[in-house]
């Protein structure tokens, strides 16, 4: 008799071949799971290669809602031989392997379940053309599952017919694809999995989508006019998001377009352009990545030294160099704080989760114009290219852009002098005018040499000194009104914590969750926004030790909670992660533990150990 | 001090044009250029055009980038906003500052260094995406700031101070923008302004791409007898080959130049020109005729000026890309964000 199986909990993972059409069934997989109401993420583990070299893709299920990235596979979908091997070695003890059994082949592995559905041979039988043939292989694999895990068959068909609504036509065999799978397992297959899903309402106000959408429809709703971009993996589908919700969303009846999409000839042209725009009051803005952070760097500085306001999106992969192009890092940290030379000091945000990326991608805009400065969204990898199940966008309509201090017409026509970088308020925040606007105030010269108050060139070293000191001051008072860090006080005891930022999220939280159960008892603050706000600083404060968990090899947080925020090195404990891969929860545990076993008194600083002993 | 206020006073009689403004008002602060630079007569012409166009003054935006000659931005139009950007990236910023207002002016200053060198790529890829902005290259041949190394458009046959040759050929900006679809293109003499001031009226006229290629001599680094670029040069090997003037709306289209030698032609604005051909065996309407004649020219070691190729189709970047009528940074906020139920609608189809 089989032992009941675990349901809602497990990990499924899909072993292809690179531009085999995998993908979208692999899709159909999550959003069908998601669907019966079980909380999911789906990672894409792909290589930098159109065609032929092998990709994964991993969804990790789990109705308790720990959908970050998990080691060991419950159910494998094999069907790529170039990676048979590797792919069978993830599986864990009395898991399941389902492949291609047209060629028949043994795994080695006595302590999981080996199913063989003979794909190929199945998809030979019904169809004739080869591309069908390849294609319709995706949906067999996807119908297997149906009996074999429990995926639910009347949901899948209606991804089938959602995702070809207006190919109405091809419905059909894929749906006949679907069934060959499923009734073949039906039919020859007696295996039960030791996982299984059913409908659940784990779901219930969630939607799944990732980052780049999110963020490039944030833009939209942020009155982004103007997107200069040069294509760059993983950021090339944060403007593709923006220009497709802008086709559908910002369309004239005379068929003109509500805003302006260039693709750049590189990297400086997109940066250079989005501050022309930006310059001009438009709302503008450029997405990129590690490499293109690189290039822009130049004029990154002169929108800080001329005070252009500018937003640029960093979602961030594998470096240095050209890295790891499709796997996933936070390592821009620090060239993004200080980009350009000369002194510079910029805003991060940084958004844990596609649903921060809309929103941080608003208050991007309305940050830039604010403080007149670049700000960068601090993406990655994982989160924007992945689907994340997220709650569903809110927007409030009563909210309106924050454009900041610019003066049109009649507020000139109301002040004696026009200075273009006067502290006027004593903020260091000084008044812009858009070009055009008034035919004999407000014009000046815009330079990235060293220049007056009213923008006139000069080589004063005072007043240059005063430059550099309002424009730190106007930037550094823009913490309070940044994103502030959310904190988890998990005991008032507590003297550890675990400090992190971005994508980490959701492994640091469930890892936290696991040292809990084991007795260990860490808070935790996940940053936000730089520069640091009080509240980072208090949270410093607090506990003795902070143990900062990272994907980069230098712990380029940690240097900067050390240099900008002023917290005790001895305090900064550095976690750093740079496989490339989205973090886990049992990597959080152990790189916890290990790091305390360093910590002279870590006995003392755990409450619930002090307790239970 | 090297930002000089010129004195407010002026002579109270000056004339005044239809928006009210002398020719003052077109200038602006004190050059800091070398006397005699070429690049002054480029800004006194610049200052003239404007005032003869009647150009609100505070309608025209001035892009630059790095060098003397995007120095000079800040030396006309003081009304204007201006933007003396970085090195070689004048024509991305011009081009993001027209996708945000496609109702200003964009007159762009860039020098040979700032163009045929680091900003190759960028001023190649304006021309192709039909930038609507007046593009003017102060060229001299050479690096003035940092005294004088060889710039990309320098001739080979051309000698620096100190007798130096350049091993490589020169590139010449005309013949490329020509190639890479500019609508409007000319070459021009900083010397001769009876030729400069109606190119630049034109220039600014012209909906789309317009490029002139001013030489430009540099009386410190590149004026010498070896220097193809100097003003002795310059003044006797300068061919014009066909005229464009500005025709007074009250001037009735009459005169016929000699046969198949003039041709009028209405810019996009209205504005009428006349354009006369003075080498009977080029036709600046004409791309492929007219490279081989320019090629020509340059063989023989002379510079064919005036306007070089025309194409009344003016198209720009914003037809080839659809974007609505009004400025962009006009259109309000309200009819740019989408709103809640448009979200609700968007969280619906990711379910």
């Amino acid at each position: 008799m089989q032992p009941e199986p675990t349901y809602n909990e497990f990990v499924l993972k899909f072993g292809t071949v690179n531009g085999s059409g995998s993908a979208s069934a692999n899709l159909l997989c999550a959003k069908t799971l998601f669907r019966m109401g079980i909380p999911v993420s789906a990672k894409n583990i792909f290589p930098s290669n159109i065609q032929g070299l092998p990709t994964w893709y991993e969804i990790r299920v789990s109705e308790a809602g720990h959908t970050a990235r998990r080691d060991g596979v419950d159910v494998m979908v094999a069907m790529n031989p170039q990676s048979y091997k590797r792919d069978a070695a993830e599986v864990v003890p009395g898991g399941l392997l389902i492949y291609d059994s047209t060629f028949e082949r043994d795994f080695g592995r006595d302590d999981i379940h080996v199913v063989g559905v003979p794909i190929a041979r199945i998809c030979a039988e019904h169809w004739t053309d080869t591309r069908q043939r390849q294609l319709f292989k995706n949906l067999l694999y996807v119908g297997a599952l149906i009996e074999l895990i429990g995926l639910d068959n009347e949901v899948v068909e209606a991804g089938i017919a959602a995702q070809f609504r207006t190919k109405p036509k091809l419905v059909e065999p894929n749906v006949k694809a679907l069934h060959l799978g499923r009734d073949y397992v039906r039919d020859h297959i007696d295996v039960s999995a030791a996982v299984r899903a059913r409908k659940a309402n784990g779901t219930d106000g969630k939607i799944m989508m990732t980052g780049n959408e999110a963020a490039g429809l944030g833009a939209v709703y942020a009155g982004a006019t103007v997107a200069t971009w040069y294509p760059i993996t993983p950021s090339t589908s944060l403007v593709e998001g923006f220009e497709n919700h802008a086709e559908k969303l910002r369309r004239n009846e005379d068929g003109t377009l509500n805003a302006a999409i260039i693709q750049a000839e590189d990297e400086l042209a997109a940066v250079g352009m989005a501050i022309g725009a930006s310059w001009n009051g438009s709302r503008a803005f450029t997405a990129t990545s590690g490499p293109g952070i690189s290039l822009m760097a130049e004029f990154i500085g002169l929108a800080y030294f001329a005070e252009i306001p500018l937003v640029l999106f960093n979602v961030q992969r594998g470096g240095p160099s050209t890295g790891m192009p499709t796997r996933t890092q936070q390592s821009d940290i620090l060239t993004c704080a200080y980009a350009s030379h000369g002194d510079t000091g910029h805003i991060m945000l940084l958004p844990g989760d596609p649903g921060e990326c809309f929103t941080m991608s608003v208050d991007a805009f309305d940050a830039a114009d604010r403080y007149q400065t670049p700000v960068f969204v601090m993406s990655d990898l994982d989160i924007g290219m992945n689907d994340w199940a997220i709650d569903a966008l809110e927007w409030d309509d009563a909210r309106q852009p924050d454009r900041g201090k610019v003066l049109d017409a009649a507020a000139l026509d109301e002040i004696e002098e026009f200075a273009r970088y006067r502290d006027v308020d004593g903020d260091g925040i000084p008044y812009r005018t858009y070009p055009g606007t008034h035919p004999e105030k407000g014009s000046y010269f815009t330079r990235g040499t060293s220049h007056t108050d009213t923008g006139g060139y000069t080589e004063d070293g005072r007043i240059h000194a005063e430059s550099l000191e309002r424009i730190k001051r106007k930037v550094d008072g823009s913490a309070e009104h940044l994103p502030q860090p959310v904190i988890t006080t998990r005991s008032d005891l507590s003297r550890i914590a675990i400090v992190n930022f971005g994508s980490t999220d959701l492994a640091v939280r469930e890892g936290l969750e696991q040292l809990e159960a084991e007795g260990h008892v860490l808070n935790h603050m996940r940053l936000r926004a730089f520069p640091f706000s009080k509240a980072v600083k208090d949270f410093a404060d607090k506990h003795d030790y902070l143990l900062v968990v990272e994907q980069n090899r230098d712990s380029q947080m940690r240097h900067l909670l050390l240099a900008e925020a002023d917290i005790a090195s001895t305090k900064l404990i550095a976690v750093p992660n740079m496989d490339g891969m989205p973090l886990t929860a049992s990597f959080v545990r152990d790189a916890v533990l290990n790091a305390m076993q360093d910590l002279p008194e870590y006995k003392d600083a755990l409450t619930s150990r002090i307790s239970a002993e | 001090m090297t930002h000089i206020l010129k004195p407010q006073f002026r002579h109270p009689n000056l004339r005044t044009n239809s928006v009210g403004l002398t020719r003052r008002d077109y200038e602006g602060v004190i050059s800091t250029l070398c006397a005699g630079c070429g690049h002054d007569s480029v800004t006194a012409a610049i200052v003239e055009a404007c005032f003869e166009m009647e150009i609100p003054a505070h309608r025209v935006a001035k892009m630059s980038g790095i060098g003397c000659s995007s120095k000079t931005t800040n030396y006309f139009l003081n009304r204007s906003h201006g933007f003396n950007s970085v090195h070689g990236r004048m024509p991305s910023v011009a081009t993001g500052a027209n996708l945000a207002n496609r109702d200003l002016v964009y007159l762009g200053v860039s020098g040979d260094g700032d163009t045929a060198s680091i900003g190759m790529g960028q001023f190649c890829h304006a021309v192709r995406r039909r930038v609507n902005m007046l593009y003017i290259c102060e060229n001299n041949g050479t690096y003035g700031l940092t005294k004088g190394q060889f710039s990309a458009t320098n001739d080979r046959a051309s000698r620096n101070r100190k007798g130096m040759e350049t091993p490589f050929d020169s590139i010449d900006l005309c013949n490329m923008a020509i190639e890479l679809g500019a609508g409007f293109v000319a070459r021009a003499f900083s010397g001769d302004k009876a030729q400069l001031v109606p190119l630049i009226k034109a220039g600014l006229h012209y909906r789309g791409f317009a490029l002139i290629d001013v030489i430009s001599p540099c009386v410190t680094f590149n004026n010498h007898a070896t220097s193809t670029k100097s003003y002795d040069y310059v003044r006797h090997h300068n061919q014009m080959v066909g005229r464009l003037d500005l025709v007074p709306e009250q001037e009735e289209i009459t005169a016929e130049y000699a046969p198949g030698t003039s041709t009028d032609v209405t810019l996009h604005d209205g504005a009428q020109m006349r354009l006369s051909k003075l080498d009977i065996s080029y036709d600046p309407t004409d791309a492929e005729t007219a490279l081989p004649v320019l090629e020509r020219y340059k063989r023989k070691g002379e510079i064919a000026t005036g306007i070089l190729y025309l194409d009344d189709r003016e198209q720009d970047l914003h037809d080839l890309i659809g974007t609505t009528t009004k400025p962009l940074n006009e259109v309000d906020a309200d009819t740019l964000c989408p709103g809640s139920d448009a979200l609700a609608a968007i969280n619906d189809a990711h379910r």
